[in-house]
């Protein structure tokens, strides 16, 4: 009779957790207060299922799994790199979707599975199998859309030593396949409703959410990822609302929703941050440009050259993007602030754009981690106008959230907030070759009059600059 | 059994949370998106209580085993999700803490 009692302590923490982690100071206790959340609804369920609904007859199928969870989760966790952690949330995320799914389809076969078992009264029916149908819709949806991210994250992936790159592909009439696809899966979940013995339409709904998971994410490139993990992890929350649903769980349903709901808001905010609808991300088809010729040619120059246009200045802003992320230079960067304002008093700032690397905030993360004072990391709107006074600005690694071309009426990247790296008196930019960004196009910046390129990996390019700035 | 005064009371839940929820995560410094963003990935692995009742399903009705399995898995990867959801998070913050 008490024992739910637990779910609303539960309830509770997970709301002070997620309050808590929404501000600096008390982040880290907020992530403290979730997790007891999470300790405190397990230990009520279990307590419920032994003495409330029933003992636990089989304690293996309950400790294996959960122990076999917990080590895979430790292990990925503790091992990824700072990099890598962008397609860690998205795997996990991917996870959760797979379990509303799988603990949805549980539901249903059970019916299946056992003729003599009968079924509940219609009202019961519609509701539980309706919301295991909405469940597994999303959850396997999720599940797909999160492993084309973590794939598209990556980059590739290598199949017996050969290297397959994540597509891209999306024509406009792939938006009436996936109208038409939720068409069916609402059709698919009415048939469950009306006769949930029938094996096919759980296999039948998989099959088909599946497809449109893959075919949301599919079309959807360049910078957009980051709002594409945001926007499953909401839906990952509301697929677990739905089983909540189901088994008449009020914690599934507030934790649940709880996530669907700040999934989104955060979702919308990362739009605005790139001025962009959340339904041009979704649906504007995606037009190939990633083969545009690179005509244009611009010759490198070395450390010292470098070393000599920064003698003397009195202001620098640091732009970093994923090429610091993959060569995990943040330290190095570091190194090299610190020693320009020890030798020419420099003020060094850091300009973040919002979606620079592979998810919001991805570069105050790195940034942090080599112990960069909170102060120098700027936001975009707050620095983009002390460009016209900056002598140098260092880009390291950043493509797209400098191009230009994103000022321009048309084109993949048109509308899209850029940090004023033109602006500034001289440009050094830190890159591997002259190729193209994540949204594959050209970028003018490279060949200014007033851009000095460094070619090469960040890490030794940024050491090299140190040691030429040292010796100059 | 669901009768129709307890589906409105959960679907009440659901619709205030969903408010709460909007309420909760309205003023959000870019710094902690990515941490955000991990932490409500690992509370939405509260799926994991829907699959431990989904393995008691399982049990109650009889040795099912495709039911049994489904069951089993799900479990193996909430665990996952939650576990791994907070470690990560735990990471990430931890490298903010650092800098003072």
């Amino acid at each position: 009779m008490w024992i739910p009692f637990g779910y609303l302590i539960a309830a509770v923490l997970f709301i002070l957790g997620l309050k808590k982690l929404s501000h600096p100071r008390t982040a880290p206790l907020g992530n403290r207060l979730s997790s007891l959340g999470m300790v405190v609804a397990i230990g009520t369920a279990l307590v419920q299922m032994e003495f409330g609904s029933g003992p636990i007859t089989n304690w293996n199928l309950i400790l294996l799994p959960m122990g076999a969870g917990a080590l895979i989760g430790l292990v990925l966790a503790c091992k990824a790199k700072t990099t890598s952690m962008p397609e860690l949330v998205a795997l996990f995320n991917g996870f959760g979707g797979a379990a509303s799914a799988l603990v949805a389809s549980a539901e249903c076969w059970k019916f299946v599975e056992a003729s003599e078992l009968a079924l509940p009264d219609p009202f019961t029916k519609t509701i539980a199998f309706g919301a295991a149908g909405f469940s597994a819709i999303i959850g396997w949806c999720t599940l797909t859309g999160s492993l084309l991210a973590v794939l598209k994250l990556l980059g590739g992936v290598s199949i017996f030593g050969k290297w397959w790159a994540a597509p891209t592909w999306g024509p406009a009439w792939l938006n009436v396949v996936k109208v038409l696809l939720v068409a069916l899966v609402v059709v698919l979940t009415v048939a469950l409703v009306n006769d949930p013995r029938d094996a096919r339409w759980p296999i039948l709904l998989l099959a088909s959410s599946s497809v449109f998971g893959v075919l949301l994410v599919l079309p959807i490139g360049g910078a957009d990822m980051p709002v594409v993990v945001s926007l499953l992890n909401s839906l990952s929350g509301i697929a677990a609302a739905f089983t909540g649903f189901i088994i008449n769980n009020p914690l599934l349903l507030v934790a649940g929703s709880l996530v669907g709901a700040s999934g989104f808001i955060l979702t919308i905010v990362m739009c605005k941050a790139m001025n962009r609808t959340l339904s041009g991300v979704l649906f504007q088809p995606y037009t190939a440009h990633a083969s545009e010729k690179l005509t244009r040619t611009k010759v490198g120059s070395d450390p010292e050259e470098v070393a000599m246009v920064l003698d003397g200045t009195r202001k620098v802003i640091i732009v970093p993007g994923y090429g610091m992320a993959v060569s995990q230079s943040q330290h190095v960067v570091k190194e090299f602030a610190e020693l320009l304002a020890q030798k020419y008093d420099t003020e060094v700032k850091y300009a973040i754009h919002p979606v620079a690397g592979r998810m919001p905030g991805h570069m105050n993360v790195l940034l942090a981690e080599a112990n960069v004072p909170y102060e120098q990391m700027v936001e975009m709107e707050d620095i983009n106008s002390e460009f016209p006074e900056c002598d140098v600005a260092l880009v390291i690694g950043a493509n797209d959230t400098c191009n230009p071309a994103a000022r321009e009426e048309t084109g993949p990247l048109a509308g899209m907030p850029i940090i004023n790296v033109d602006q500034a008196q001289h440009v050094v930019v830190v890159k591997r070759s002259l190729g193209v960004g994540y949204a594959g196009v050209d970028n003018d910046i490279f060949y200014m009059n007033k851009t000095m390129m460094l070619f090469g990996d960040a890490k030794t390019m940024m050491g090299q600059l140190n040691k030429a700035l040292a010796e100059s | 059994m669901i009768d129709p005064s307890l589906f409105l009371l959960n679907l009440t839940l659901f619709v205030l949370a969903i408010f709460l929820g909007v309420e909760l995560i309205n003023k959000v410094p870019a710094t902690l998106h990515t941490p955000l963003m991990s932490g409500a990935n690992a509370v939405s692995g509260i799926s994991v209580i829907g699959a431990l009742f989904g393995t008691q399903i399982v049990m109650q009705d009889g040795g099912r085993s495709v039911a049994s399995l489904l069951a089993g898995v799900a479990l193996m990867l909430a665990m996952a999700n939650v576990v791994g959801g907070f470690a990560v998070t735990h990471r990430m913050l931890n490298m903010f803490k650092k800098k003072s």
